[in-house]
């Protein structure tokens, strides 16, 4: 234990420790990304439409629910706020992860944009806390791979076939997977998962998409029996 | 087409506003214990509906597919300590087998 906190503390984490931690995730990012791309072809965006929308988006949740409801003729303000719901987890995540960005109001909220699903999970220290540089770091390779994916499905990617063939889909689920065992290792977390299991499960059948885990995170006021 | 753009930006302004919200609203100052306890429980808590959510739902609906084998099999994986991209392919592989069959 003592040898693992010191080699941590010679070794400070770097922005490349955080992009090799995201490469693995640049694959199956890529992958929904091409699959955005030949989506959004099925619904006639052209060719400029969706490459920019990734640009300035950047949340395949969000652009796919947004694309969806629009493509099935559900207007402009239905379909923001279905991308809004969609991303709402981003208030409880961008909560915890507050306090371990640098800087003021404004810094701490342009270095937030950093925040995509997997990156924040990589991120994670225990004990509430983030590193930085990981975060920022593994969010590269996921960027990379989201652009490029919607470049290559806007531009034919149907060759590709359902992406679901290749049980991508269940990439990152796992992935989360082995980043909550870690975070199990306090036994204090434990109620705390199946709490926020039972919510989940509870509301995916009758909520709408992405509201079951932003509830999830009430599963977290579990912690006030600690303070 | 007009509309597209006009989604486009909105959702744009959107996500990037949720993603600041957070940052903008911790931080930079000390926080009381019970907010530092219930902080330190958001990540096992998300992580856990982030899960549940991508394997088991779908546009709305709990659907039980090839996902749920693919995300066991990873799980079995990193229980006899494979490393996180061999449980990674475990999960992909096993979920399109599944599929395959």
């Amino acid at each position: 234990m003592d040898g693992d906190a010191s080699t941590s503390a010679a070794h400070p984490e770097s922005f490349r420790d955080g992009v090799r931690a995201g490469l693995p995730l640049a694959l199956p990012t890529l992958v929904v990304g091409v699959s955005f791309g030949v989506f959004t072809q099925s619904i006639g965006w052209g060719t400029v439409a969706p490459i920019v929308c990734s640009l300035v988006v950047f949340s395949g949740s969000a652009q796919f629910a947004m694309s969806s409801v629009l493509g099935g003729g559900g207007g402009v303000a239905p379909a923001v706020l279905a991308a809004a719901l969609v991303n709402a987890r981003f208030l409880p995540m961008g909560l915890a992860l507050g306090p371990s960005l640098h800087g003021g109001r404004l810094r701490r909220a342009i270095e937030g944009q950093a925040m995509v699903d997997a990156s924040w999970a990589i991120a994670v220290r225990g004990e509430g806390q983030f590193s930085r540089p990981i975060l920022i770091g593994a969010t590269l390779p996921q960027w990379a791979g989201w652009q490029l994916g919607t470049v290559l499905g806007v531009l034919g990617g149907d060759a590709l076939g359902d992406p679901d063939r290749y049980g991508l889909d269940a990439v990152f689920p796992a992935f989360f997977l082995a980043l909550l065992a870690v975070e199990l290792r306090n036994r204090r977390a434990i109620p705390v998962a199946l709490l926020a299991a039972a919510i989940t499960l509870a509301l995916v059948p009758v909520a709408p998409v992405g509201l079951p885990v932003v509830a999830a995170a009430a599963a977290a006021l579990l912690g006030l029996r600690d303070a | 087409m007009s509309e597209v753009w006009l989604a486009i930006g909105v959702t744009a302004v959107v996500a990037a506003v949720l993603k600041a919200i957070g940052p903008a609203a911790v931080g930079g100052r000390e926080l009381s214990p019970r907010a530092t306890a219930v902080i330190a429980m958001l990540a096992p808590a998300l992580l856990t509906g982030l899960i549940v959510a991508d394997t088991f739902g779908a546009e709305g609906t709990l659907e039980l597919d090839a996902r749920i084998v693919g995300v066991a099999a990873a799980g079995v994986a990193l229980a006899l300590r494979a490393p996180m991209l061999v449980a990674l392919a475990v999960a992909a592989v096993s979920t399109a087998l599944v599929r395959a069959l």
